[in-house]
């Protein structure tokens, strides 16, 4: 998962001699500060993977906490395009059509491994993942995924926009903390059934 | 009960009933595929059978035998509540001369089913209203299904980025994001590429 990088602002507090502190900082900063947390959506949903879309959009997940809160159905209006569900080749041209009708900056994340790279739709009538016709920002593997990989995408997603980073990259699997730490459930049972 | 279907069949068909199968309610006719539509007629007409509801009606590919492909169509009647599936065996071992009878002006279900079974075998119903394509695209050729269409060809619509190694771009790995088939056939993947990949 990404973390932040350092920026180049700068907060200066007032000095012991009273008077305004100020801020400096660059105008791409700024700019991307603003477009990762505005980024409207475009949903692209083609498949099961959409029922875990809309759990993460919904308030129990919910997403619009990063400011990707409005859904636009027009390409036209959005800037981040979310590919959720298996694209057959039928499809593909219209993906790359939506994809060419968005305005730049435009990003696009797979959501699903069908989306990512096929998943098991190995055959004659599914591309295998969309980076094959769109180039892709960011792929969250999983089927579907964890709502809590897509919100890992997401903020990963936006940690790209702020440093400006265009290389595709992936949600890495997180370690469960209870197996982790040796707490909880399963390890309870475990130990239970080998004291049996 | 449907045993006495069989038998109906068997006495009114004779000379056309190849094989009959019947074990634990699950009863199977296969007829010569010129007697395909007359059979089928007799079971949605006849008071016995009433079968007024086609529920499947798919093929399956045998490249081993000669008549490679048997159509399957699974009927069931609403009124009496049994089931019936009826074969018949067509097309050479090409795949060519595969064809025989729409079922269509018969049960209105047979329409998009026999289109589908023209899509992915290749086999052709005669006296249909509209055989087209109904899954894949107008662009594609062959028919998927047949066991001697490569399992790992595909006509992609657009073409592809361009972009190196497009098989697998990074983040992924040689390894890693794809899938469990394609690693058996490797060699013959990469000679797809140049034929298929524009």
């Amino acid at each position: 998962m990404g973390e932040l990088k350092p920026s180049s602002t700068q907060i200066l507090e007032p000095g012991a001699a009273g008077g305004a502190g100020f801020a400096t900082t660059r105008l791409e900063a700024v700019l991307a500060w603003a477009q990762k947390y505005s980024l409207f959506m475009y949903p692209f949903v083609t498949a099961c993977c959409g029922m875990e879309f809309m759990s993460v959009s919904s308030p129990r997940y919910d997403f619009s906490r990063f400011g990707s809160e409005a859904p636009r159905f027009s390409p036209r209006q959005s800037d981040l395009l979310w590919v959720v569900g298996t694209i057959t080749q039928r499809q593909a041209p219209i993906l790359k059509r939506i994809y060419e009708q968005m305005a730049e900056p435009k990003w696009v994340l797979a959501f699903g491994t069908c989306a990512s790279c096929g998943g098991f739709y190995d055959n004659y009538a599914c591309v295998a993942g969309v980076d094959k016709v769109i180039p892709c920002d960011v792929y969250v593997p999983g089927c579907p995924p964890r709502p809590e990989a897509v919100l890992d995408g997401l903020m990963l997603l936006q940690d790209k926009i702020q440093t400006g980073n265009r290389t595709p990259a992936i949600v890495k699997p997180r370690q469960d903390p209870v197996v982790e730490q040796n707490i909880g459930l399963v390890q309870l049972r475990k130990s239970r059934t080998s004291v049996a | 009960m449907s045993k006495a279907l069989i038998d109906l069949i068997k006495k009114n068909f004779g000379a056309a009933v190849l094989e009959t199968h019947s074990l634990y309610g699950d009863d199977t006719v296969v007829v010569e595929a010129a007697a395909w539509r007359e059979v089928a007629r007799f079971l949605r007409d006849t008071p016995q059978c009433s079968m007024d509801m086609l529920t499947d009606l798919t093929a399956v590919d045998y490249p081993e035998r000669e008549p490679r492909f048997e159509i399957v169509a699974h009927f069931y009647s609403l009124s009496r509540g049994h089931r019936l599936r009826l074969k018949t065996r067509i097309g050479d071992s090409e795949g060519d001369e595969a064809e025989v009878d729409s079922l269509c002006d018969f049960w209105a279900s047979a329409n998009w089913m026999e289109r589908e079974t023209f899509d992915m075998f290749g086999v052709i119903f005669k006296n249909h209203p509209d055989l087209r394509r109904i899954l894949m695209y107008p662009e594609f050729e062959g028919h998927p299904l047949r066991k001697d269409y490569p399992a790992d060809k595909i006509q992609p619509l657009i073409a592809y980025r361009d972009v190196p190694n497009i098989e697998k771009i990074a983040p992924f790995s040689v390894d890693e994001g794809m899938s469990f088939g394609r690693q058996t056939h490797a060699s013959s993947h990469r000679d797809r590429d140049d034929s298929q990949v524009n």
